[in-house]
């Protein structure tokens, strides 16, 4: 833009020398002040219209009777935010369960998600013959779809015809355990399934973190005599913290997420005891058609993660005092 | 993260559909709304076209093998219509229903989209699809030329929205080497409860649980439907106002199924697809499944198998059955010279629908039905007989989440969670709730 001020103003005829120079000064700094915007602007766009847009689309969905292909798309108020806290609605139980099963999955997952990737990094952080195949092997099932993992899985925990139970019986274990049909088994599966499926990313994350360590650290340690637990304490779990935020975060937003490997291998089973929040708000915002009330879930929902999110940034603080 | 990766696209997918939509209508184009649509047919109404040359996009859920045998009839077609240009998008089932709407009150949608009959009078009711009284006058098309069941089935408010094309029941395969390992003749299946429950018997001597329970929608789920209407119940009353599972009759017949895994004859906690698998690998003698299964069966020789109508458990015959329609989506813009050659070429369809037949579907049309060709596929052919007492859902808009709740109920009730008693009157105050709902929504 400057430039073309700049253009005009050689092409133009001639102004005095003194007003020139002020007129170039005033466009220098009006160039100045646009100069972030101009760099914030395609960020910006795409945020107004994937982020912001679609928030904005979603309250303003939330408190209408929604059915795109009804003529009547009525302003309903609060009503779909009181559905969902109001015992006699048709959707109360459905809502409540589906948020019960993300709870109980997000509870149970995500420490075995923080931890035993940790505890797969710091081996495979040590030099040893053949690490870059085991790091591999961890990452490997990562980079397989939910739909493969979940088919796969499903098969493989079947209770009459699956090959975990057959070994088991193998072995003198119980060969008919109902894994993907009957509680407590179908949350082991599915927790079970997860931790293996994604341990790798996360692992990677820690590797990374791991290597931003400095060496002298260690050394120093243990030149003061620290054995293997206090440098871990000491030296590796300060040096992890930023990480362990990251992953902290990140897992227990995913976890809250999960969908795909309800929907693949329990199919909600027993009865809708798996079903998680999204797939329930994918279930009645595109398949029953009830937009409005699935965009009054989604918000209630993302408050319940932000208020998560909150509290765990908080902790990572106060600890860092 | 990856692991909800499906989960952020659908979420994605949501939130752009959702987008999308809201624009659709502050642009002031919502679709839908709209009737004018569908006009008259232009030339004779679908006996042959004489205009201009169309362009015709036309979507299904075929992808199975029954996609493959479709694509080649719709090629047929256009060799033999120098007009009209069919072309075939395929999608599964589930994105389809989910895409359909959108596309077709954006403009993007097809011009005729194959649709279970389950689902004519929700799409009837949005606006999506158009009616056909007229292309059936036109094309002479009758409820003779069809089975009645079937015919009926594409009504919604007492209009036409679909022409059928076919119907898919559930039958009954039973495994022939089981049968003669337990002593049975391979070729007498049981056609009544007492020779059906008397085989089982037989099985369970010979160290087989003869017949496996699945608790989800398929096909156990369906098995209870059928097996619902054979004892005389319904799913709902005459006016879909209330639901009425929990009847005493649909009672009996859910405890009748879930004895067979107290007896024995099933074991529990079957996962999806496990009893068919279990068939196929002489685990089980008999299952209950969709007639799609045939050719699946047809590709596995080393299985010996037959296929009939089901045997008579309750007090009358009775079989789940759905069936696919033709119907003509709406267009924001109204091109009759389109509209006619979407009827020529489901009046083609359906006279062609033999070929469909080898696709492992009954056609729906009468005269096919009884011809030589069609009883000259022994498999399919057999199962024609449950066309007279087909089950099929209700034509009311919305039922969709409403039977899916019946099929969670069954669920229940099947892993032995709650008694059929429990778990059916929970499921009917749950349905009960959504059919209200469903009432003030489409305010029927």
């Amino acid at each position: 833009m400057a430039d073309v001020i700049e253009v005009g103003a050689a092409r133009g005829d001639a102004p005095p020398p003194a007003a020139n120079a002020a007129r170039r000064a005033a466009s220098a700094g009006r160039t100045r002040r646009a100069t972030p915007y101009l760099f914030l602007a395609p960020y910006l766009v795409l945020f107004g219209v994937f982020g912001l847009l679609p928030i904005v689309l979603g309250l303003w969905l939330s408190v209408h009777q929604w059915d795109f292909q009804l003529p009547n798309r009525p302003f309903v108020g609060l009503d779909n935010y009181k559905q969902l806290f109001s015992s006699d609605s048709a959707i109360y139980g459905d809502w409540w369960q589906s948020v019960r099963a993300t709870a109980i999955f997000t509870v149970l997952s995500v420490p075995l998600l923080v931890v035993v990737p940790l505890g797969l990094a710091l081996l495979l952080n040590r030099s040893f013959p053949g690490r870059t195949f085991f790091r591999a092997v961890y990452f490997a099932p990562y980079v397989l779809g939910v739909a493969v993992i979940g088919l796969l899985w499903r098969f493989l925990l079947d209770a009459n015809l699956g090959l975990v139970n057959r070994l088991l019986g193998v072995v003198g274990l119980p060969s008919d355990t109902p894994w993907v049909t009957n509680m407590p088994w179908a949350w082991i599966s599915l927790v079970g399934v997860t931790v293996w499926w994604t341990s790798g990313f996360n692992a990677v994350i820690y590797l990374a973190g791991l290597q931003d360590i400095s060496p002298e650290l260690y050394e120093a340690a243990r030149v003061d005599g620290a054995n293997a637990w206090q440098r871990f304490r000491n030296v590796t779990l300060p040096g992890l913290r930023p990480v362990l935020l990251f992953v902290i975060t990140t897992t227990v937003l995913a976890s809250a997420n999960m969908f795909g490997q309800s929907f693949l291998i329990t199919q909600g089973t027993p009865g809708t005891e798996t079903r998680t929040v999204v797939w329930f708000i994918v279930e009645e915002g595109l398949r029953n058609n009830n937009a409005g009330r699935a965009a009054a879930m989604s918000i209630v929902f993302a408050l319940l993660l932000a208020v998560v999110s909150i509290a765990n940034f908080r902790l990572f603080r106060y600890r860092e005092d | 993260m990856i692991q909800n990766d499906m989960s952020r696209r659908r979420l994605l997918g949501l939130g752009l559909g959702l987008g999308a939509a809201a624009s659709l209508t502050l642009a002031g184009c919502g679709g839908g709304g709209d009737d004018s649509a569908s006009g008259p047919a232009a030339g004779n109404g679908g006996k042959e076209y004489t205009g201009p040359k169309v362009d015709l996009k036309l979507w299904n859920g075929f992808t199975g093998g029954d996609g493959d045998i479709f694509k080649a009839l719709v090629n047929q077609f256009n060799t033999e219509h120098q007009n009209i240009a069919v072309s075939v998008a395929t999608y599964q089932w589930e994105d389809y229903y989910n895409k359909l709407p959108g596309a077709a009150s954006s403009g993007n949608g097809p011009d005729i989209a194959v649709m279970h009959m389950d689902q004519l009078a929700t799409f009837a009711a949005r606006g999506v699809i158009s009616e056909l009284d007229d292309v059936a006058k036109n094309l002479e098309l009758s409820e003779a030329d069809f089975a009645p069941t079937v015919w009926q089935g594409g009504l919604y408010n007492n209009k036409r929205y679909g022409i059928p094309l076919d119907m898919h029941p559930l039958g009954f395969y039973y495994n022939k080497a089981v049968m003669q390992r337990a002593g049975l003749d391979p070729n007498k299946p049981p056609t009544t409860k007492d020779d059906f429950t008397a085989a089982l018997v037989e099985f369970k001597k010979s160290g087989v649980q003869g017949f496996w329970i699945s608790p989800f929608q398929f096909t156990g789920g369906m098995t209870f439907y059928s097996l619902l209407n054979q004892w005389g119940g319904t799913l709902f009353d005459a006016d879909v106002a209330k639901a009425t599972f929990n009847s005493d009759p649909a009672v009996e017949a859910c405890t009748w199924l879930v004895d067979m895994i107290k007896q024995g004859h099933s074991p529990a906690n079957v996962g999806q697809d496990a009893e068919y698998l279990a068939f196929k690998s002489g685990k089980n003698a008999f299952t209950f499944n969709g007639i799609w299964q045939i050719n699946d069966l047809l590709k596995s020789p080393e299985v010996q198998w037959g296929v009939a109508p089901l045997p008579q458990i309750g007090s009358k015959p009775a079989a789940w059955a759905n069936s696919h329609n033709f119907t003509i989506v709406k267009q924001r813009a109204n091109n009759a010279n389109k509209v006619s050659g979407a009827k020529v070429f489901i009046n083609w369809l359906s006279q062609h629908s033999l070929d469909w037949a080898k696709g492992g579907q009954i056609p729906a049309r009468k005269a096919v039905r009884e011809s030589a060709e069609f009883k000259a596929l022994p498999e399919i052919s057999a199962l024609a007989p449950e066309l007279e007492y087909a089950a099929f859902p209700p034509a009311t808009p919305g039922l969709g989440e409403v039977i899916k709740t019946f099929y969670d109920t069954f669920n229940v009730a099947a892993l032995g969670k709650k008694t059929p008693k429990e778990a059916l009157d929970e499921g009917v105050a749950k349905a009960n709730k959504q059919l209200e709902e469903n009432r003030k929504k489409y305010g029927s």
